[in-house]
């Protein structure tokens, strides 16, 4: 079944997905914003295990398995960025990302 | 013209979705719009598990990302931002060169996607129903998981002591919130 | 192996003393110091008395000959498979003897300084010093190789920096000291030389087969020679040079005088009886080959050893300063010892200018020793060291009056005293080999008596100044030792020497040479008369024999300008022409070098700090840029390939 799916055409999406996040974690000053980027890049890269795993190499899943745990350890960075970033909020009163630089020269 | 099966035109109704939305993600002005394309985002990477055959992938992109971080997200939202609270705009010199890089990565990745050759695997599709993936994730044999498995549970301990601690309140933070 | 192995206590028991003193020189009281290193000392004498009892006594001669023993040996450095430096303690004639009078003297000073250093604030740190001293020496006269003896040879003179620098708030001390270091040190280099030259030839540090003239035959001695002299001549002159450093041989002298800024029992211990000694001593260690194979280097020893001890004894007859006299006649009487070496024979009757200078090593260190007491007593009662503000000090302190008499009388070879054994000994055996030296001596024996007699005359007798407080005898502490002391400047002369010391182990025997005796014995009465009519009373006498002899007065008095003389040739011409153009480059082209690369490091910073903006995103451009960019090359690389 869906053999009129083609492994490229998956990956076209997953690829314009994970510019997307490219562009924001550039553009946004935001730091929810940008880990909103971050999250959708590492989706881009989870949708590419798993069609890995469908197209070329099923036996095992392991590409599944690869896409699991970056889902958990995924869910783990994001609530510590959140902590995070409510640290600096509390600190600087601001999450703007220019605002946060004192670690420079 | 190119006859389209249903199969076809599912996958490219989510693939729109994922697209569409992700742009908007990153491009919309108010944040809480943002998080709610996200959050179509990654429903319409559920639906792409689902497509592949894999029901649980799925489930656990709808309840962990869907349910979970976006959630989460969003709380942060609402304790650091106004709801409807605009962005400023970004410079243009800033705005051209970060597009500019994206899209020069998209492309380069396309060309090289494109001009590459998938050899399709003609192997049989794996069972993966809940009850082989919980034997394999407990598994210690070849092909088994138990020792990530249980890494990950202590990277989530982790995670969740560690988050408590930065973002507990200290006493006297509050009353010198900029001391150097 | 052997019956000597305790002798590692001798230097180790000091050494002992010195840690637990020095490590607790703040908390220690003043009383628990003074018995724990007298003790100390104390244990070290007595030890060396039995190790001597055992070695001349109990064992003696072996077929005539006295055998020599490495008490106690270990390996402290191996530098290879051939070659390894030893430590460890060496028994034989001269180490046995030179032990006696280290411990003797020390033994006394130590006791002496109880009372003398009573008052100071220092008396912890002088007395942790006096037990490093006592160490270092005690290791060197026992050493068992060359190296072992240049190790401590540094040592001594390390210690003897930190006494003389004692009262370190004084400039005049620390001048002193420095200098005193200074000038052993650059003595000390041609004795590393001499060190390094012989056993590259030799092959051996070791004392006993370096010393051996059976070996002398194995020895690869062929190479080429500088100055026209042999390699054993040159590396044996050589080692001499440092003795000379630290015997104050002519030219090498000028830093004894200055020694003298130290407290009066160091320059009794460090720089009369002992350290100062070590110059000779090591030529008599290396006695052999000194005189088979390298004579002309002994004949150096000798008249530089008589000059020397002309010289100095001239200048003494016209200083005025107490020490200082003193010393001179201790440099003078180190170049009668030198003198003695110098014309003596190796072996047998021919060999007696070596016992002569072994024995008047020994007798002058007691006497000697007793008159820097002595000075010490009369400096502390006085407070002054000039002896133009003395006089009439006999009705005051009539104890330390009758043993510093005593004294003089030895060093100034009256009949009867140790002096004028060993004194008419060395001039024997120059009589028998060097009329030259012969008669430089002489004059030094009638000069002595001179100037040591103008010394106890101005001082015990004389006009008396006007003293603010009555002088008086010090306490017990301190006449102890200087009653010892005469006792045994009057005993030791008896001690028939030849009977242990000898240049080649065999018991020599000696008697009394009666001619040369008269004639000596005639010298210096004629010494002591001229001292009697000059100054037992005031008179203007000196004066107008000063006026007579004015340039040779001034000459005298100022030393013969050789301070003056290194004060040139160091200032004026080592400093302006090697040592500052050194400066110069060293400023500018070696700093400048590491300036230059500093600076540039430091601007380079500055200019590219900016790039460390601490914006985030401008980081994640540059990241991202130069992925892609990797990328770009790399996949390139592979469709070409």
């Amino acid at each position: 079944m869906w053999q009129d799916i083609t492994l490229q055409d998956v990956l076209i999406v997953s690829t314009l997905m994970f510019f997307s996040g490219v562009y924001g974690f550039l553009t946004r000053r935001n730091l929810i914003t940008m880990l909103m980027s971050v999250e959708l890049m590492l989706n881009a890269v989870n949708i590419n295990f798993v069609a890995f795993n469908y197209f070329l190499h099923p036996e095992n899943m392991h590409g599944m398995f690869f896409a699991l745990f970056v889902v958990v350890i995924a869910a783990a960075e994001a609530s510590v960025a959140i902590a995070i970033i409510i640290g600096i909020y509390r600190r600087f009163k601001s999450i703007n990302i220019e605002d946060v630089s004192n670690m420079k020269y | 013209m190119m006859s389209i099966t249903f199969h076809q035109a599912v996958f490219y109704f989510f693939s729109a979705i994922i697209v569409i939305f992700s742009i908007l993600t990153v491009t919309s002005k108010r944040i809480l719009r943002a998080a709610t394309f996200l959050l179509f985002v990654l429903l319409g990477t559920a639906a792409f598990y689902f497509i592949l055959n894999y029901a649980f992938m799925g489930a656990l992109q709808i309840t962990l990302y869907a349910g979970g971080i976006v959630v989460l997200i969003i709380f942060s939202i609402l304790l650091t931002s106004h709801v409807g609270e605009r962005f400023e705009p970004i410079g243009w010199g800033k705005m051209i060169a970060s597009a500019l890089v994206s899209l020069i990565g998209a492309g380069f990745t396309l060309y090289v996607l494109l001009n590459a050759d998938f050899i399709p695997t003609q192997a049989p599709l794996p069972d993966a129903s809940v009850k082989n993936i919980g034997t394999a994730l407990l598994s210690y044999e070849r092909n088994g998981f138990v020792l990530p498995f249980e890494v990950v549970s202590l990277l989530l301990l982790a995670a969740i002591v560690g988050a408590i601690v930065i973002a507990r309140k200290e006493p006297h933070d509050t009353e010198n919130p900029n001391n150097e | 192996m052997n019956a000597f192995e305790y002798t590692f206590l001798i230097p180790f028991v000091p050494l002992l003393g010195f840690l637990i003193i020095i490590f607790n020189f703040n908390r220690f009281p003043k009383k628990l110091t003074a018995v724990l290193a007298t003790g100390f000392i104390g244990f070290t004498f007595v030890v060396s008395i039995y190790t001597a009892w055992q070695y001349f006594f109990q064992m003696g001669p072996v077929n005539g000959v006295y055998p020599k023993f490495i008490g106690f040996d270990f390996e402290w450095l191996k530098l290879g498979d051939h070659l390894s430096v030893h430590m460890g303690t060496l028994i034989d004639q001269a180490s046995v003897m030179m032990l006696i009078v280290v411990t003797t003297v020390s033994l006394m000073v130590h006791i002496y300084s109880i009372g003398y250093m009573h008052d100071d604030r220092g008396f912890n740190r002088f007395f942790a010093f006096l037990q490093l001293f006592s160490f270092s020496m005690l290791s060197l006269v026992m050493a068992t190789n060359v190296f072992q003896i240049y190790i401590f040879w540094e040592l001594v003179g390390v210690s003897s920096f930190l006494l003389i620098g004692f009262y370190y708030e004084k400039p005049s001390a620390v001048a002193a000291s420095k200098k005193a270091f200074i000038v052993t040190r650059f003595a000390d280099l041609f004795f590393l030389l001499g060190i390094l030259l012989l056993s590259f030839h030799v092959g051996t540090f070791d004392f006993i087969s370096l010393t051996n003239p059976e070996n002398f035959e194995s020895f690869n001695l062929s190479g080429y020679a500088l100055f026209g002299l042999s390699i054993p001549a040159l590396a044996l002159i050589l080692i001499f040079i440092g003795g000379a450093g630290k015997s104050a041989m002519f030219p090498l002298h000028i830093w004894l005088p200055d020694a003298m800024e130290g407290p009066s029992p160091v320059s009794a211990l460090i720089h009369a009886a002992t350290m100062v000694v070590a110059g000779v001593y090591l030529v008599a260690r290396l006695f052999a080959n000194y005189a088979l194979m390298a004579p002309e280097a002994l004949a150096l020893v000798g008249y530089v050893g008589a000059f020397t001890s002309l010289f100095a004894a001239v200048i003494a007859v016209t200083q005025i300063d107490f020490k200082r006299v003193l010393a001179f006649s201790t440099i003078s009487q180190i170049g009668y010892m030198m003198a003695g070496l110098g014309v003596s024979h190796y072996g047998g009757e021919e060999g007696l200018g070596y016992m002569a200078s072994m024995f008047h090593l020994f007798t002058h260190a007691m006497f000697k020793a007793l008159l820097f007491l002595g000075a010490g007593a009369v400096i502390h009662a006085v407070h002054t060291n000039s002896i133009r503000e003395m006089g009439g000090l006999r009705k005051y302190m009539k104890t330390t009056h009758i043993t510093f008499l005593i004294a003089t009388l030895a060093i100034a070879g009256f009949p009867g005293l140790s002096g004028f054994f060993s004194k008419d000994e060395i001039i024997t055996a120059a009589y028998q080999s060097n009329p030259l030296v012969y008669y430089a001596l002489l004059v030094v024996a009638g000069l002595t008596a001179f100037y040591m007699f103008r010394l106890y005359f101005l001082v015990f007798w004389n006009t008396e100044p006007h003293y603010h407080l009555k002088p008086h005898d010090p306490g017990k502490a301190m006449l102890i030792p200087l009653i010892i002391l005469a006792l045994l400047s009057i005993l030791t002369g008896y001690i028939p020497f030849g009977q242990f010391i000898s240049s080649d182990g065999q018991p020599l025997h000696t008697h009394l040479h009666l001619d040369m005796a008269v004639i000596s014995t005639l010298v210096s009465f004629t010494g002591i008369a001229l001292a009697w009519m000059l100054y037992k009373k005031p008179s203007d006498m000196p004066q107008r024999l000063i006026a007579s002899a004015s340039t040779l007065y001034r000459w005298a008095y100022n030393k013969f300008y050789i301070d003056e003389v290194y004060l040139f040739v160091t200032r004026n011409i080592i400093f302006a022409y090697i040592s500052r153009p050194i400066a110069w480059f060293d400023r500018h082209i070696v700093d400048g070098t590491m300036n230059a690369i500093g600076w540039v490091t430091v601007t380079t910073s500055h200019k590219i700090k900016g790039l460390q903006s601490g914006q985030l995103q401008k980081y994640a451009f540059a990241f991202v840029s130069a992925v892609l960019v990797i990328s770009a090359l790399l996949v390139y690389y592979l469709l070409n390939n």
